[in-house]
């Protein structure tokens, strides 16, 4: 009862964040609506009993990545003449939006439905655990994460390499 | 009552207590770092507001303070982005006081079958959540700085968060070493590992073990770097009155100005807490673990006791000393003999607690009443532990001249980084061969 009134109000809080996030002209504003989404985000995934995501998703997502997107916008210090370009087009978003769903989204849930993915199965004693989740990541996933922070790394050193005329 | 009434309960208690203790420090911090100041620069400090002559050391100036704020005109000036403009304060405030929630101050009791935690959210990652909420604190001054729509302002809001962002890296890997030598990563775990003697390679050291014994070089960029954090002396760029005026509140009036001002202090208690539970042991008596003291609680309560009395009488003291110069340079009415008053009633305190010490050391307590005992001795430890570092704070804001922005960045980016990342590896290999 209380989960799933809670599970209604976080979700309807990230929707509604979420869409405004894209439909705001000031980018400000949309970065603010988008720290709410990944609290609310966050707070979705400590109720599926993942505390561990939920933490990461705090600390990286609405803590440091967001962080930096906002330090970019107000250095580059938009006024109102250049953003009135930029006020979005609402048809092209809802094509894309339906695109995205139906080609996607609804192909992978269709799948899923007729698997035993949705069927109720009791978690695993540690489920979404630290534990749990670096011993997935460091021993089972070990390759993939590691080329992962090397591309990472490949697009560090390429903006370092654009940016600066005289290395 | 079945488990799920008592954990609301519980909850709610706690979250209300956990609540108020940083708001009740921020006045006698205020109070503190006047006096502080006053004592390290050779002055008596504020002691001119008074209540029919009755002065109680100049706490009364942060009751003159808070009644001047509020009843100041809150200008809201029309060049503003009003609802940013509105948020951030109470954006500081709120996210200051979040992070104490996941702290437990005491161990907890045994109530009949239920457990009652001296904590609000025993959160099983509680470590990366708290250093999670503790980052959302830059949006404040972002959005202050930014919705202010002052050159001064954004100056300092952008200072801010790139010193906030390139702290924040040493400071998490002074933690990613502190949890890779506790092997545990929720509070409340921690805090319990740090009871009892510290082992090093099977042999027991003299010493207890705490974090700061554990892994000193972490204590000292966590250190560091919490200074920063919560934007103090050596740090303060943000702020730099001589060269961006007051920074990102300076369009800021009345209340809301007090609340970023009660949001700098309630930092620095959250992170002296925060501190104190990582490195100093937490809620943990030096040399006795929780169980030794709960069965022998009378000795608990004697220790309580002494304490107080040792407290009275240092207090007394201190009052007395300057209770003649002061009765002489306030002679009106009440003020001339309050500060006798006060070092007499200390002093009787402090004879009372000693003469009930005989009487308490020939008592046996239950098993609950010898809980609540050693849990009052451990919050006592507690904020015994924070209230050095609070001091600290003090000592070094009016000791320390501020650094210029270049040096604050080579000492993030340039020292802290590297000597934590070392301080990770070297964790890593010392734990590998124990």
């Amino acid at each position: 009862m209380v989960e799933s009134l809670l599970f209604i109000i976080l979700g309807a809080v990230l929707i509604i964040t979420a869409l405004l996030g894209i439909t705001r002209t000031n980018p400000i504003s949309s970065s603010l609506c988008l720290v709410f989404a990944f609290l609310s985000l966050a707070s979705l995934y400590a109720m599926l009993s993942s505390a561990f995501v939920a933490a990461i998703q705090v600390l990286v997502y609405a803590g440091g990545i967001l962080v930096l997107i906002i330090f970019v916008i107000m250095i580059m210090h938009l006024n109102e003449k250049d953003l009135v370009h930029l006020k979005p087009k609402y048809m092209l978003m809802l094509v894309t939006a339906v695109i995205v769903v139906a080609g996607t989204l609804a192909p992978c849930l269709y799948v899923l439905s007729r698997s035993s993915f949705f069927a109720a199965q009791t978690l695993p004693e540690n489920f979404g655990s630290a534990e749990l989740i670096g011993s997935v990541l460091f021993e089972h996933y070990l390759f993939p994460f590691e080329m992962l922070s090397l591309i990472l790394l490949t697009a560090i050193v390429g903006v370092m390499v654009i940016s600066k005329k005289k290395l | 009552m079945d488990s799920l009434t008592f954990g609301a309960i519980n909850i709610v208690v706690m979250a209300v207590v956990m609540w108020n203790i940083p708001l009740q420090f921020i006045p006698l911090m205020i109070w503190l770092e006047r006096k502080g100041a006053a004592i390290i620069q050779d002055r008596i400090g504020p002691l001119r507001a008074n209540i029919f002559g009755i002065r109680l050391f100049g706490l009364l100036h942060t009751i003159a303070d808070a009644i001047k704020l509020l009843f100041k005109e809150d200008i809201i000036p029309n060049h503003v982005h009003r609802l940013y403009y509105v948020m951030a304060p109470f954006w500081s405030m709120t996210v200051a006081l979040v992070p104490l929630m996941l702290i437990p101050i005491a161990s907890p009791l045994q109530i009949g079958a239920h457990l009652f935690r001296f904590q609000v959210a025993d959160y099983s990652s509680g470590l990366v959540l708290l250093f999670a909420i503790t980052g959302l604190g830059v949006y404040g001054t972002f959005f202050a700085g930014w919705a202010s729509n002052n050159k001064y302002s954004l100056l300092g809001s952008l200072r801010s968060s790139a010193q906030m962002i390139s702290y924040e890296l040493g400071m998490g890997l002074a933690i990613v070493a502190v949890l890779m030598a506790y092997q545990e990563i929720s509070v409340s775990s921690i805090v319990e590992k740090q009871s009892g003697m510290m082992k090093l390679f099977h042999w027991v050291v003299p010493l207890p073990n705490w974090g700061i014994f554990l892994n000193p070089v972490a204590f000292v960029v966590f250190l560091v770097s919490a200074f920063a954090e919560t934007n103090r002396t050596p740090f303060d760029l943000v702020e730099g009155e001589s060269e961006i005026v007051a920074g990102y509140h300076t369009e800021y009036s009345s209340m809301k100005f007090a609340l970023f001002f009660m949001a700098e202090y309630a930092h620095m208690v959250v992170a002296s807490i925060v501190m104190a539970t990582l490195f100093l042991g937490g809620y943990q008596i030096p040399y006795v673990t929780t169980e030794q003291l709960r069965h022998n609680s009378h000795y608990a309560l004697c220790a309580i006791l002494i304490i107080i009395a040792l407290l009275c009488l240092i207090a007394g003291i201190i009052v007395y000393k300057r209770a003649k110069a002061y009765g002489m340079s306030f002679a009106e009415k009440l003020g001339k003999k309050e500060y006798f008053v006060i070092s007499y009633l200390l002093f009787a305190a402090a004879l009372m607690s000693i003469f009930l010490v005989p009487l308490v050391v020939q008592m046996r307590f239950a098993a609950l009443p010898s809980q609540i005992i050693v849990a009052a001795l451990q919050m006592m430890a507690l904020f015994g532990k924070a209230m050095i570092f609070l001091w600290l704070y003090v000592h070094v804001r009016w000791t320390l001249p501020r650094f210029r922005y270049d040096q604050l960045m080579n000492l993030g980016w340039k020292i802290l980084f590297p000597v934590s990342l070392l301080n990770i590896a070297i964790t890593g290999i010392v734990i590998s061969f124990t």
